[in-house]
Order: C-alpha cells, then sequence, then structure tokens
C-alpha cells in the first residue's frame, strides 16, 4: 500500500515538433487537493489528458495507487477511479441529470433497474456531497455552476476516487466559485483527491495542499502550498519576470470618439446580457476592460462592431447616434466604413478565412473598399502587393502573401488580423484578446504597435482577460462583471488585487 | 456542412491526379461488376470509349450531353461554393422547362428569333432561379436544411410538371404527355447549321449553339467567383459564416443569391435540351441531368476547367453507354449510373481516402 | 363503412415499407448519421430479395437476402461517414445512384427481362395471412368487419412491423441501453465520447439496424406487393419515409402516424382517381401525391410546429483535444 493516487514519473509527449510535456514528474496524495498551475500553453491540459486517457504518452510511466498502469482510453481511467470534469462540459442537454450520470455506465442492457439503482445512489451522494442536484431536471435548462456539478456527480457515480478539474471556475461566479470550493473540501474530507488545473493563483492558495507547477512543457516545482506565498508561486510560473510594462508616456486624451449611453442587450431567453453600461473612448486614448471570460465583454464588443444590435441604450461615434443611422448594409460594414476597426477575440473563428491565403485575408471586411476594388473585378496583382506592404510593415513570418494563413503561426495569425484593422487607418480600434494564443516576441510587437496608435491620437477599446496585458496597456480601466461595469480606475493606479476584487463585484443571474 | 477542407496537396496534384485516382477506382469497381455479369471489361470499355468520341455522330453527341452537364455541374458547384448542397438541380431544370415553355407559346407567334431567345433564356433562368429562391429563403430565413426541402422540391416538381404537362400544356388531341412543338422561331440553331454557315460539315447531331453558351458560362463563372466582390462573400460565407458576418456580409442575401445562381445554370440545361433538341416539352426530360450534375462538381472539385472535363467524361458516358447496351445486349445503359454513383462515392465521401495518402508520397518525395 | 374499412386497409398495406424505412432511418439518424440512402437501399433489397426468391423459391431466403444487401449499403454509408468522416449527405446520394446502376445491370444479366426480375412463382412469395376466425365473424357488424377487412389478411411481414418492429424499436430507442447511448451520440458525441462509449461503435450498430430495416421495406415491396422486381420501383418510397421520419421528429411513433398519413392519402388519392367530386370536381391525383412533400417543406420551415433534429446530426465525429 501506498499513500499516492497518482505517480507520474518521466512523462513526455510531443505533437509534432512541439514537445507538449517533457519528463514530467509528478506525485498526488491520497485525500490531498493537488493543484497544478501554469499559464495558458504550459502543458496542464495535456498532462491531464494523458492521464484520463486521451492521448498515450511517447514515454514514462504513470502508476495509480502504487500499480504500474497503462491507459489506454477514458474507460480505463474510470475504471482506475479516475474522474474527469472537463471546461467544457460533457453533456447531452437534451437529456436529464439521471440521463447524463448514468451514460456509459447503465448498468445492464436495460435502463429500468440500473435507473432505479442511480437514482437511489445519486441520492446518497447528494447528500454526502452537498451537491443539490434535481435528477430529473433537464440539463440544457440548468445554470453553468449547476451544469458543473452534474459533472461531478458523473465522475462520483463511476467510483472516481481521483477527480480532476480543468479551469474550472473560468465559467463561475464567486460565489458559485466559492460552493464549488465548499464541494471540493467535503470530498476530500470524504477521502477523495482532487487535481485542480488552474491558473488562478488565488485558488491554489486558497485550497490546495500540494501544488505542482509547469511551465513551457516542464514540470517546475512540486511543493507544499502552505510553504509557498503568492509572490513565489507567480516567480516559479513564470520564470524569469517578464516585464509586460509597455513604454508609454503619459498623453492628455482628446475628444471623445466612443460613447456609449445606458446600454443594455438581452438575449433571446431573456438573459440580461449587458446592464447599462456607459463608457467614453477618447481619442489617444487606450481604455482597457478587465473581467473573468463571460461576463458581457465578448457581447459589448460585437455590439460595439455592430455584429450584434443592443437591445436598449445608445451609442455615439463621434459625436454621431449610430441608432439613428441608416442601414443599407450589414451594420458591421457600414461601422467600419466610418473608422471603427474591430479586431475579435477569436481570430480562427471571425477574423480569418484559413483556407483562404494570406492576400484575401488581408482584404476580409474591406472587400467593398474603393482601396480594393474598383471595379467588378478585383486585381489579384494589386492584392497581392498589398499584402506585401503589410507582410513588411508587420514583420509577418513567412513573407509569403499566397501562403493560407491557416498554415501561419498564432501570432502571425493575429498579426494578419491586427495589420488588416490598422492598415484602414480607424479611429477608433475595437480589440479583444490581442495576444491570445500568441508567442512572446509577437507579444511585445502588438502591444508597441497598440501604444503606437494611441499615440497618433486613436482611440482604442482593449477587451482582455489578461490582467497584466490590462494594466500594461491601459490608460483607464473599465472592470466588468455579470454584465456590468462594476468599476473604473485609472491606468497607473491600478493593482491586480484591487481589480479581482471588482471583477467579482458583479451579481450574475 | 462544409466542402472542400484545405489540403496539402499541391493544387496541380488535387486537379488531376486525385480525380483521375477516383475514376480509376470507379471504373475498377464497374470493371469488376461488367466481368461479373460475363462481359470482358476492357472489350466493353472499347466499345464505349468507341461510341462516344470514335466517329462524328457520337461526338456530336457526347457534346450535347456535356452541354446539359457543364451546366448542371456549374450549377452545384455555385452553390458548393457557399456552403451549400443543392440536390434540387433536377427540379429547378424541370421547371425552367416550365419558363421556356409558356414563352415560347406566349411569343413564338409574334417574335422573331433574336429577341425570342434571349427572352426563352431568360425566363429558362428566372423560373429555375425561382425553384431555388424557396429552399435558399427557407433555410436562410426559417432554418430548414436545403437538402432536404431541395429533395422534397424535386418531387413537388415532378408532380406540378405532371399535372401541367398532362392537363393544361398538352397538345390538343395527343395521347402522350407532351406539348406541342415550338415554333421554328425558338429553336436554338443546331451545330451542324452553324458549322455549314462557315463552310465545315459535320453529321446531323442534337448539338447546338447552347455548347458554346456553357463555354461562356464557365469563363463567367470562374471571373465571378475568384475575381469579384461577390465570388469573394460567397466563397467566405461558404468556408467560414462567422467571418462572413464579421465582415459585415449579408450572409442571408449571399446565400439566396447563390442558391438562385444555381438554380439559374440547371435552368440553362432546359435550354440545351429543349431548344436546342426535343423542340417540345416531354414528360421528364431532364432525365436526371440535374443528379448528374452532383458527380460533374465533385469530381471537377467546383473549378470550372474541371467541371467541363468531367462534364465531358459523363457525357462521353452517356454516350457511349448507350452505343454499349446496343452492342452488347446483356448490358444497359444504367451502367452508367453505376459509374456516376461510384464517382459521386469516390470524389465526394471518400475525399479522404486517397487524399492522405497521395499527401504523404509527396511529403516524402520533398 | 365498407369503403372505409377498405381504405384504412390499404393504408397500412401502403404504409408498411414506409413504416420500416422510416424506423431504419431514425436509427442512422438518431445516431447523428444523415441518411438520404433509404430509397438506395430499399430498392437493392428489392431487387436481392426478388432474386434470391426466385432462385430458391423462398421467401424467407429472400428476405435474408434483401437484408443482407442493404446492410452490406449501409456498412459502405457507415465507412464513408463514420470511418473516413466523409459527406453524409454525397454518401447517400452516392447509394442511391449506385442502387439505381447496379440493380438493372445484374437484373437484365441475370433474367434477360429489361432489368426486370420474372414473377415470383406462388412459393417464393410472402402471402397474405388470414387470422383465426377472421371468415367466420366477418358479418358481425363493426368488431367483425374490422377484424377480418382491416386487422385480418395482411403479409407477414405488415405484422412483424407493426407488431415486433415499431414496438422493439420504440423500446430500444427509450428503455434500453443501446438507446440511451444512440440518442447521447446523436446529440453531443464529445460527451458520450468522454463517458467511455465508443461514437464509431454505436453508429456502426445504428446502422447496422439501419440497413436490416430497409432490407424488410424492400423485400416487402418485391417479394410481397408486386411479386417481382421493377426497375426503380421504389420510386421515392425511401424519401417519402425520410419525411415521414422528420414529420415525426425523428420518435418512431410519431414518425409511423406520419407514414400512416402519407399512405391514406395515397390511398385516398388512388380511390378518387378519375372520380369527380361535388363542388371540386375532379381531384388530379398529383395534387394529393403532393402532399406529403409539402407538409414535410412547412414542417422543417416551421409553419406547422417545429422539428428539430438531433443536434450532432450530418457532423462527422473527430475525437476533440
Amino acid at each position: 500500500m501506498t499513500d499516492l493516487a497518482i505517480e507520474l514519473i518521466g512523462i513526455c509527449k510531443s505533437f509534432g515538433a512541439v514537445a507538449a510535456n517533457r519528463d514530467i514528474e509528478m506525485k498526488v496524495a491520497k485525500g490531498s487537493i493537488h493543484g497544478i498551475i501554469g499559464e495558458n500553453g504550459a502543458g496542464k491540459s495535456t498532462l491531464m489528458s494523458i492521464l484520463y486517457g486521451y492521448y498515450q504518452a511517447d514515454a514514462g510511466t504513470i502508476r495509480v495507487n502504487g500499480k504500474d498502469t497503462h491507459i489506454r482510453n477514458s474507460q480505463e481511467a474510470i475504471r482506475l477511479g479516475i474522474g474527469m470534469v472537463h471546461q467544457h462540459f460533457m453533456l447531452v442537454d437534451t437529456f436529464t441529470v439521471l440521463e447524463n450520470i448514468i451514460l456509459g455506465a447503465e448498468g445492464g442492457l436495460v435502463l429500468k433497474h440500473g435507473v432505479k439503482q442511480a437514482r437511489a445512489h445519486l441520492k446518497e451522494l447528494n447528500k454526502e456531497y452537498g451537491l443539490e442536484v434535481d435528477p430529473d431536471a433537464v440539463v440544457g435548462k440548468l445554470g453553468v455552476g449547476l451544469q458543473q456539478r452534474v459533472e461531478i456527480l458523473k465522475a462520483l457515480y463511476r467510483g472516481a476516487d481521483v477527480l480532476i478539474l480543468d479551469e474550472p471556475t473560468a465559467v463561475l461566479t464567486p460565489q458559485e466559485a466559492d460552493h464549488l470550493f465548499r464541494i471540493l473540501r467535503t470530498l476530500k474530507e470524504q477521502g477523495k483527491t482532487v487535481i485542480l488545473i488552474t491558473h488562478k493563483l488565488r485558488e491554489v492558495l486558497d485550497i490546495t495542499d500540494n501544488v505542482s507547477v509547469m511551465r513551457g512543457g516542464q514540470m517546475v516545482g512540486n511543493v507544499r502550498t502552505c510553504d509557498v506565498d503568492r509572490a513565489g508561486l507567480a516567480d516559479l510560473m513564470v520564470g524569469r519576470k517578464v516585464n509586460l510594462q509597455v513604454d508609454k508616456a503619459q498623453r492628455e486624451p482628446g475628444e471623445v470618439v466612443l460613447s456609449v449611453k445606458d446600454l443594455n442587450l438581452v438575449d433571446r431567453r431573456n438573459v440580461k446580457l449587458l446592464k447599462d453600461i456607459n463608457l467614453q473612448v477618447r481619442a489617444g486614448e487606450i481604455v482597457g476592460i478587465a473581467g473573468v471570460a463571460g461576463n458581457g465583454q465578448s457581447e459589448l464588443l460585437e455590439v460595439l462592431a455592430g455584429m450584434q444590435q443592443p437591445s436598449t441604450g445608445e451609442i455615439f461615434y463621434k459625436g454621431q447616434n449610430l441608432g439613428t443611422l441608416k442601414y443599407r448594409q450589414p451594420k458591421a460594414a457600414v461601422l467600419r466604413k466610418l473608422g471603427i476597426a474591430h479586431v475579435p477575440e477569436d481570430r480562427s473563428r471571425e477574423g480569418l478565412v484559413k483556407a483562404f491565403p494570406n492576400y484575401e485575408n488581408a482584404i476580409l471586411g474591406y472587400q467593398c473598399d474603393r482601396s480594393v476594388c474598383k471595379g467588378p473585378l478585383y486585381s489579384r496583382k494589386a492584392l497581392v502587393a498589398r499584402m506585401n506592404q503589410l507582410i513588411k510593415q508587420f514583420d509577418i513570418r513567412p513573407d509569403n502573401p499566397m501562403l493560407r494563413v491557416g498554415l501561419l503561426s498564432g501570432g502571425n495569425q493575429q498579426k494578419v488580423v491586427l495589420a488588416r484593422e490598422i492598415h484602414a487607418n480607424p479611429d477608433l480600434l475595437l480589440i479583444g484578446q490581442p495576444t491570445r494564443g500568441v508567442d512572446i516576441g509577437a507579444i511585445e510587437f502588438i502591444h508597441r504597435r497598440l501604444v503606437e496608435l494611441r499615440d497618433a491620437g486613436k482611440a482604442i477599446l482593449l477587451v482582455s482577460v489578461e490582467l497584466e496585458e490590462i494594466m500594461s496597456l491601459s490608460d483607464r480601466i473599465l472592470v466588468m462583471a455579470g454584465g456590468q461595469i462594476t468599476g473604473e480606475m485609472a491606468g497607473k493606479d491600478a493593482t491586480a488585487p484591487a481589480l479581482g476584487l471588482l471583477m467579482g463585484g458583479g451579481d450574475k443571474h | 456542412m462544409k466542402f472542400g477542407q484545405p489540403s496539402t496537396l499541391p493544387r496541380w496534384a488535387q486537379l488531376t491526379i486525385l480525380p483521375a485516382l477516383n475514376l480509376l477506382a470507379a471504373l475498377l469497381v464497374t470493371g469488376v461488376v461488367t466481368w461479373v455479369i460475363g462481359e470482358n471489361p476492357l472489350e466493353c470499355l472499347k466499345i464505349l470509349v468507341h461510341g462516344a468520341l470514335g466517329y462524328g455522330e457520337g461526338i456530336g453527341y457526347t457534346l450535347f450531353y456535356t452541354t446539359d452537364f457543364i451546366f448542371t455541374g456549374l450549377a452545384v458547384a455555385a452553390a458548393f461554393h457557399a456552403g451549400l448542397f443543392n440536390i434540387g438541380g433536377e427540379g429547378q431544370a424541370y421547371l425552367a422547362g416550365l419558363g421556356i415553355t409558356l414563352t415560347v407559346f406566349a411569343f413564338d407567334k409574334v417574335l422573331p428569333f433574336w429577341i425570342l431567345m434571349p427572352l426563352c433564356m431568360l425566363a429558362a433562368m428566372a423560373f429555375g432561379a425561382a425553384w431555388a429562391y424557396i429552399p435558399a429563403w427557407l433555410q436562410a430565413r426559417r432554418g430548414s436544411h436545403i437538402v432536404v426541402t431541395t429533395i422534397m422540391f424535386n418531387f413537388i416538381s415532378y408532380s406540378l410538371m405532371l399535372y401541367l404537362i398532362g392537363h393544361q400544356l398538352i397538345e390538343p388531341g395527343s395521347q402522350n404527355p407532351t406539348t406541342r412543338e415550338f415554333g421554328q422561331n425558338a429553336w436554338m440553331p443546331a451545330m451542324q447549321n452553324i458549322l455549314a454557315g462557315i463552310g465545315i460539315s459535320i453529321p446531323s447531331t442534337p448539338l447546338n449553339g447552347t455548347f458554346f453558351l456553357a463555354l461562356i458560362a464557365c469563363v463567367l463563372f470562374y471571373l465571378v467567383v475568384w475575381h469579384s466582390r461577390w465570388g469573394y462573400e460567397l466563397r467566405t460565407v461558404g468556408t467560414n459564416e462567422h467571418a462572413a458576418r464579421y465582415a459585415g456580409m449579408n450572409v442571408t442575401k449571399i446565400i439566396i443569391l447563390a442558391m438562385c445562381a444555381s438554380g439559374a445554370l440547371s435552368g440553362l440545361a432546359s435550354v440545351n435540351e429543349l431548344l436546342g433538341s426535343t423542340h417540345r416539352m416531354n414528360v421528364l426530360f431532364t432525365n436526371g441531368i440535374g443528379f448528374v450534375g452532383v458527380a460533374v462538381a465533385l469530381m471537377g472539385r467546383n473549378h470550372p476547367v474541371g467541371i467541363i472535363l468531367s462534364a465531358l467524361l459523363f457525357g462521353a458516358l452517356t454516350q457511349g453507354g448507350l452505343d454499349l447496351s446496343f452492342a452488347k445486349p446483356m448490358i444497359t445503359r444504367e451502367m452508367v449510373l453505376l459509374i456516376e454513383g461510384l464517382v459521386i462515392l469516390f470524389c465526394g465521401g471518400l475525399e479522404n481516402l486517397f487524399e492522405p495518402i497521395l499527401a504523404s508520397f509527396f511529403k516524402r518525395g520533398k | 363503412m365498407e369503403q372505409l374499412i377498405s381504405l384504412l386497409d390499404s393504408t397500412i398495406r401502403v404504409s408498411t415499407p414506409l413504416v420500416l424505412a422510416a424506423l431504419a432511418g431514425l436509427f442512422s439518424e438518431r445516431s447523428g448519421v444523415v441518411d438520404i440512402g433509404l430509397e438506395g437501399k430499399m430498392l437493392t433489397a428489392a431487387f436481392a430479395s426478388a432474386a434470391v426468391a426466385y432462385a430458391t423459391g423462398n421467401p424467407w431466403l429472400g428476405l435474408l437476402a434483401g437484408m443482407f444487401a442493404a446492410t452490406m449499403l449501409s456498412m459502405l454509408h457507415a465507412l464513408v461517414s463514420v470511418t473516413y468522416n466523409g459527406n453524409q449527405l454525397i454518401s447517400g446520394m452516392a447509394v442511391n445512384t449506385i442502387a439505381s446502376g447496379i440493380t438493372p445491370v445484374l437484373g437484365l444479366a441475370w433474367f434477360q427481362q429489361g432489368g426486370n426480375s420474372p414473377q415470383l412463382d406462388d412459393v417464393a412469395r410472402f402471402h397474405e395471412i388470414n387470422l383465426p376466425f377472421a371468415d367466420s365473424i366477418a358479418n358481425v357488424p363493426v368488431i367483425g368487419q374490422i377484424y377480418s377487412g382491416l386487422l385480418s389478411g395482411h403479409c407477414i411481414l405488415v405484422y412483424l412491423a407493426f407488431l415486433v418492429v415499431l414496438p422493439l424499436v420504440t423500446w430500444t430507442v427509450y428503455c434500453s441501453r443501446f438507446g440511451l447511448r444512440l440518442r447521447a451520440v446523436g446529440e453531443n458525441p464529445h460527451a458520450a465520447d468522454t463517458a467511455g462509449i465508443s461514437v464509431v461503435r454505436i453508429r456502426y450498430l445504428a446502422l447496422l439496424c439501419n440497413g436490416m430495416l430497409c432490407g424488410m421495406a424492400g423485400t416487402f415491396l418485391s417479394v410481397y406487393q408486386t411479386g417481382s422486381f421493377i426497375k426503380e420501383m421504389t420510386a421515392g418510397k425511401g424519401f417519402l419515409a425520410l419525411a415521414a421520419l422528420i414529420f415525426g421528429k425523428w420518435r418512431p411513433t410519431y414518425a409511423v402516424m406520419g407514414c400512416l398519413l402519407f399512405a391514406f392519402a395515397d390511398a385516398v388519392q388512388i380511390r378518387l382517381e378519375g372520380v369527380p367530386l361535388p363542388f371540386i370536381g375532379e381531384i388530379p391525383s398529383q395534387f394529393i401525391q403532393v402532399i406529403p412533400y409539402v407538409l414535410t417543406v412547412l414542417l422543417l420551415a416551421g409553419f406547422v410546429g417545429r422539428a428539430v433534429a438531433p443536434k450532432a446530426i450530418g457532423i462527422p465525429f473527430v475525437k476533440s483535444r
């Protein structure tokens, strides 16, 4: 017998030329809450996917309860008592909670018998761990927090002793997150082992017993949580002190370019996504919007870019009420013509057509622009020349205008989008997650371009979930939570704890 | 539903080796079937090729069918580029026949050829487009699946046309469900007459001036899809609808326009059939040309050059298959349907079968 | 009364292949694989069953052959849609076209009757079965009439379809483990996958059921209804079944009701052929034939109710992560 639930020894995994995990060592004690912390792309998710049987490690050993095992698929992981709560819930929306839970563990060819047993078992689990889930509710109609509990129930029902949670609080309100942590503590008290993947230091310090820190595919530290403090963890996680501080001179902002008054957005199911938003962006100013993902920032960007209609409220652009304009074309096209450029949050979904070559992507959104197309037909030569210019200005690599954009790295793809939008010489730039999935070199480049743009007197509205990015770039910071603006502070005065406080300040639902 | 996954193959290989491999696979399977029913596949192939291309009349018929298939192939491809599968080319061509017939009946006593002919073409395109417009509108506005709707619209068009031809448009006193013959001023000049005008004599076949129209359509198709703003928007909607919305494109309008263009192209096939060949409308004159269009577009990779080549292939198969069925009493002309089905299977459904093999071959070569 | 009973009687007969094919489609579509190839599978089954029944003189062997042939095409569809992640609609269309091609080709080569099969001998066909006492109580009003006129005197496949297949399918889809997994795979294959269910296996199994039921539907047409294979004898019945399936919102009982409705329209149309009605006059048969298709279009467009398809339908499953 051993007191280790999971032991990973020398785990390696590569995808093509990229080593996602290199020689990973990790020990998870039974009955503990074990945090795995690391930045985006540090290899946490890959490691857990190996443990849960989605991937096979190229080398290394996995020991579960002290025994060498070979986990070839998730079924085997389940059999070994490993359960996983995915970041994107793996639930069938049209099924009831009960049906979702027994799926894959029906206990026989006929459902009736298994359902009866499951119902009883579920009642027990519900009580034991304080989960409070109605087994007959249809999952699609439950809130996010409850759906997550269904996922936990699913794992427990399968007899999981080790529960892996992948960024569980990314989608939760602070209250929901607290509830979740209470549940996790109960689980621990009942002798279960919890592995918590996160990139939030606070969570790790609050709830875990031990913590493993990953960086760039390697395990850089396995420590007891009580032995480290916030700064020490952050140091481990980031490695060298990345100086995200961008050199930027103080600048007196000019006149108001964008002004939003009492903006509301209600979706089809009558959920309020945006509540009474008021904000202003001036020329020569970067306004940053901070917040946990899913608190209305994406919707705000889309409304401002004309991709969604606001339910109520007014938007003024350079003094002009956009609501009273006549729209002969889709709103997004009209706003672009007025000088509002938009770098979308999700470049592969919206900002680019990956199957198109670079030069065609460089006119996306500007396909009707005079500078692109004078007659009925395009001149391919002119488009390629235009792309070559962008490639030079933005150092896009490889410098081939005919290359399909999907073959570029994330950073270069983002540069293509940014180059296109800046090339249009906008007066207002709406930009979401400018450096998501972008390498360090490109991050610095992109940040510098944004500051240059601001110095040239343009107005920039920046949405990002990366607090450091917001703090280093913004002249003013607005914080959103639950679809509302919960606070505002000057960029130079902002501190992470103060922002964090505001980010948890909305009352969602 | 999206088509044309980005491929790692060089473009020329995509357009040449891959279709050739797929065709080869289809012919191999057909060869096996031929062998099973006790015929010599090679001998049959020889008869087929000779029937299609070996003598003047054969070539004429081959090109006549090719004309049909170019139009229906372009029609399917136009919709494909917008990410839509228009399986309703058959019904759209059928309805276009109605447009032609009504126009001819209204004007063939009063208008001269050079007014009536363009009018008939416009009518064919308008009716074909209108029949495609409804499913497109239903998809764009009401979210009903365009494939299912166009299938249903094919059946609706059969019933509608059977009724109209059988009860309303039938030639008085005729036993067969067919309309009266069109006036000669509504006849598309036959190829033998056109060429006789410049001193070339060819055998008399249904091949007619519409053939040139088909070639012009291919050029226009190329320019519009790859070199125009509209084509850019069309392809964007077809590959990434979110990006299209982000770029401020009117997705609904583009989808509807693409389907209308598709329907109009299908409609032109009816010009070839009715004005070029039969000079009257029969029941079921479309005879599956709309469905062949799917095979043609898939094999031609939605590119006009590919479409011309694969239309030529299917034209040859149709004509050669007929000759073959006369020469070999044990072989029916439905053999062509089998090949068509196999081509759809290999080029469309199993597009992922040969591609990775070829791709790895190319990688190793580098 | 007698008229009504004979109308309902032919409704049941006409609906049987539709019911079998619609339930076949249900398996496939509920697992997330679109099936527009029902038509082709029925046609192939009709041919194979007629050919084997003719050769062996045994309708049951014909049935087996029909089921086998249709299953082969189902497996082809599965190979394309599930293994090679190809386009399911195109695959379905390929199945239809191949079926339209290969049946007359083989038919002509084997039987030399222009692609059709010879008329089957009596022993090689399925026959109507008279239920016990059907004759003796035929004259009892209402109950007797219904019993002997409506319920008795159908082919064994009719009883199989309504009394065995339909309850079995309904039970399987809603009350069995396979059914639960089937529905899960069609709604959210990633969820099923993480629960340790093989999406590929479930979809193959679904298409296996699909093939067998299509086989029964096709056999009904050739070995019972006409007693021979005729070129293109399915004449759109596969698409009609698909329409009924959508009409029934992908639920077994509703789909069967759709089939009965469409079959009833067909039965009425045959009776109205050439008969002038008061006030309206003669209704052209095409007007009634078109009803199922128009209804389906209206339903899909949400003008009469709304049909929500299984969420993952038509999308090849590629393991994420």
